[in-house]
């Protein structure tokens, strides 16, 4: 079935918070002088020679009393987003406008707050069950993190946890703009967090996919991801709302009906995803000026994508990863890259393929290597998680094909 | 504010009382149903699959099985919500007892089938199914909430949408905090308009509190077992034909729901 146009949203504002540091000037500076903010892996309950995107200061971040009981790492993490970029003023602001009720939150994890589980069967009780500060049931379940936000930014909206591993925080998205052509809501906060813990360390490492070296998206010798972690929202309002906002103009998701952990081997769910979203924004794909790719620096990730822009893209739409920046940051992956989308945009930044020193054969002339500055009207992002799991949004500046 | 009207065409239902949806029919009318085997068939996979997977997949898939059959439409078509409070619960216990103790131990297939979308992947699979797929959760509104993102799907995108929600008993230490003892799982295949296979109307409403229906017994106990038995409160209606049930559809929401039962217009 094709797909409707979809009308555009505004995004009014958004943040993200990564191991480039806090806040979207951190991200823009980093990514502007091709700065990595991945590091020897320090973290995490036993050593695993890996390197990682850890994000500086969650440890001393604290969460305000009346939310106390819902302290752990993601949720410290989840705060010192929100932090951000005059994030929680401008979700008061929409709270005054549109009532606490009428804003959806809706927000992507792969994990959630799985690393608190994990502290807690690490110092069991003497009769094996968990430690009494320990018996908190709201942190031991993946909806963890949306009922924190939803508690720290005062929504009574409809309130979902969206858990399809890497593409979570990009698939809030389209259940947003569904809820909000729909009508049940005027306005939605999108978002996701995942943080550094024992479960995707040793998991992705039990895979035999994390590299020992700082993570090389689409270099010919990538030898695995670097785990990262991070917290990103966005809010999403009807387009009439701000016509100097950036836009949502369109979003696509497909499954690859393939396999749990490897992608289709042509990409199939992708391709899907990616017309899936072209044909919603209405746009051919010589109008996308630049595509922030999955690239997570696995190797089959990133030939199947490689050959999924080379097949679909003239040379002038511009393509790189940013995981050689950020880590590889799961369930955040998706809106993280969408800030980088949206900065993109705004700051006409075509960021460079940090990590691809020896670039793969398989990759074309779009991809670009280093940073290059040009007007950037419409950026993609692809974000694509086990299972099969495909989705992309497609963004594009204020007034654009107004 | 407006009500979203869905139609349903398929139910599917499996706990360890209950082999099917037809089943609650007998519980309702006091009947004492005979219970499944102990592990669901979950038929749609392939016998290695089915072998290999864990309980939270072949409860899935079971459900989902039997609501795509009754609909008589191609799985392989249908978009897919799939909902869980607290997805796979054995794996998550192992997962940190093995963490805890010897993490380079970890086994990858499980480290792979902990992850949320674990069991849409595998029905993915099985059904050839290029759709969108999701899974979600959110806490006790698991249903409630799956339920509203499945028909925001079916009316913003115009398509049929297979809805499962689907829990399996807590294990080892973290069954103390998750409280879900016992195994639970329901799916419906939700369409835009009336078709010769719909069996109900459901005409969903937002409301700004939550309560849920009262429920007799055994159903109110199985309710409290298992967040993803929420749902029986709107499966009890569909069973008796028509009503109206109230569940949470997220920490502050309720879903009001009215049920018109439709004859259908051939035999499934």
């Amino acid at each position: 079935m094709m797909p409707m146009l979809t009308t555009p949203l505004a995004v009014t504002a958004y943040t993200a918070t990564s191991a480039l540091g806090h806040g979207l000037t951190a991200q823009l500076d980093a990514l502007a002088h091709g700065r990595s903010g991945l590091r020897p892996n320090d973290i995490g309950s036993a050593p695993l020679a890996c390197w990682i995107g850890r994000v500086e200061g969650v440890e001393t971040t604290a969460l305000p009393p009346a939310l106390a009981d819902w302290d752990c790492r993601n949720n410290r993490l989840a705060w010192l987003g929100l932090q951000q970029d005059g994030f929680i003023e401008k979700i008061q602001i929409a709270r005054a406008r549109y009532g606490a009720a009428r804003i959806a939150l809706l927000l992507g994890t792969s994990t959630a707050s799985i690393g608190a589980t994990e502290e807690a069967y690490r110092r069991l009780d003497a009769d094996g069950g968990l430690p009494d500060d320990m018996l908190r049931p709201a942190i031991h379940t993946p909806h963890s993190l949306s009922a924190f936000v939803a508690a720290a930014l005062e929504l009574t909206g409809p309130c979902l946890t969206v858990s399809t591993a890497c593409s979570s925080s990009a698939k809030v998205f389209a259940s947003a703009a569904r809820m909000i052509r729909l009508g049940l809501v005027d306005a939605a906060v999108v978002g996701g967090v995942d943080t550094l813990c024992d479960s995707v360390l040793f998991g992705f490492n039990a895979l035999e996919l994390v590299s020992t070296a700082p993570c090389r998206p689409f270099d010919v010798a990538r030898d695995g991801i670097s785990i990262g972690e991070a917290a990103g929202f966005a809010l999403l309002e009807r387009s009439g709302m701000a016509a100097d906002a950036p836009q949502l103009l369109g979003y696509g998701e497909a499954s690859d009906a393939h396999h749990m952990s490897t992608p289709h081997p042509e990409g199939l769910g992708a391709e899907l995803a990616l017309r899936d979203a072209l044909a919603r924004a209405g746009l051919e794909a010589a109008q996308v000026d630049y595509i922030n790719l999955h690239g997570t620096a696995s190797r089959k990730n990133d030939e199947v994508e490689a050959a999924l822009v080379n097949r679909s893209f003239p040379v002038t739409t511009r393509a790189s990863s940013t995981k050689g920046y950020t880590g590889h940051t799961l369930g955040a992956a998706g809106i993280v890259e969408a800030v980088v989308a949206l900065l993109a945009i705004e700051h006409g930044l075509v960021p460079g393929n940090l990590g691809g020193e020896s670039p793969d054969p398989d990759c074309g002339a779009s991809f670009a290597w280093r940073n290059e500055r040009q007007r950037i009207d419409v950026a993609l992002s692809n974000s694509f998680g086990f299972g099969g799991n495909n989705a992309c949004l497609a963004f594009a500046r204020a007034g654009f094909g107004a | 504010m407006s009500t979203l009207r869905v139609w349903v065409e398929g139910v599917g239902l499996w706990s360890p009382q209950l082999a099917d949806f037809a089943a609650l029919g007998s519980v309702l009318g006091g009947g004492v149903p005979t219970p499944p085997p102990a592990r669901p068939a979950a038929a749609r996979l392939p016998p290695n699959e089915r072998r290999r997977a864990p309980e939270s997949v072949l409860l899935a898939v079971e459900v989902a099985d039997q609501a795509v059959t009754m609909s008589t439409r191609d799985a392989a078509t249908l978009a897919c919500v799939f909902a869980s409070s607290h997805g796979d619960q054995p794996i998550t216990d192992y997962m940190c007892a093995t963490l805890a103790q010897a993490p380079a131990e970890l086994s990858p297939i499980r480290f792979h089938n902990s992850v949320h979308n674990a069991a849409v992947g595998y029905w993915t699979m099985a059904s050839g199914c290029h759709a969108p797929s999701t899974a979600v959760a959110a806490q006790r509104a698991s249903f409630g909430a799956g339920l509203l993102e499945a028909a925001s799907q079916v009316l913003a995108e115009r398509c049929a949408v297979l809805l499962v929600c689907s829990d399996t008993a807590g294990s080892g230490p973290l069954r103390e905090v998750t409280g879900c003892a016992q195994v639970f799982g329901c799916a419906l295949v939700l369409a835009p308009a009336a078709a010769p296979s719909s069996i109900a109307a459901l005409d969903l409403q937002l409301l700004a509190e939550h309560a849920d229906t009262p429920l007799p017994e055994p159903l109110a106990g199985w309710r409290h077992g298992n967040p993803s038995a929420t749902s029986l409160a709107l499966l009890a209606s569909l069973s008796q034909g028509s009503g109206r049930c109230r569940l949470a559809a997220s920490g502050t929401l309720g879903l009001q729901i009215d049920v018109r039962h439709v004859e259908r217009e051939f035999a499934a």
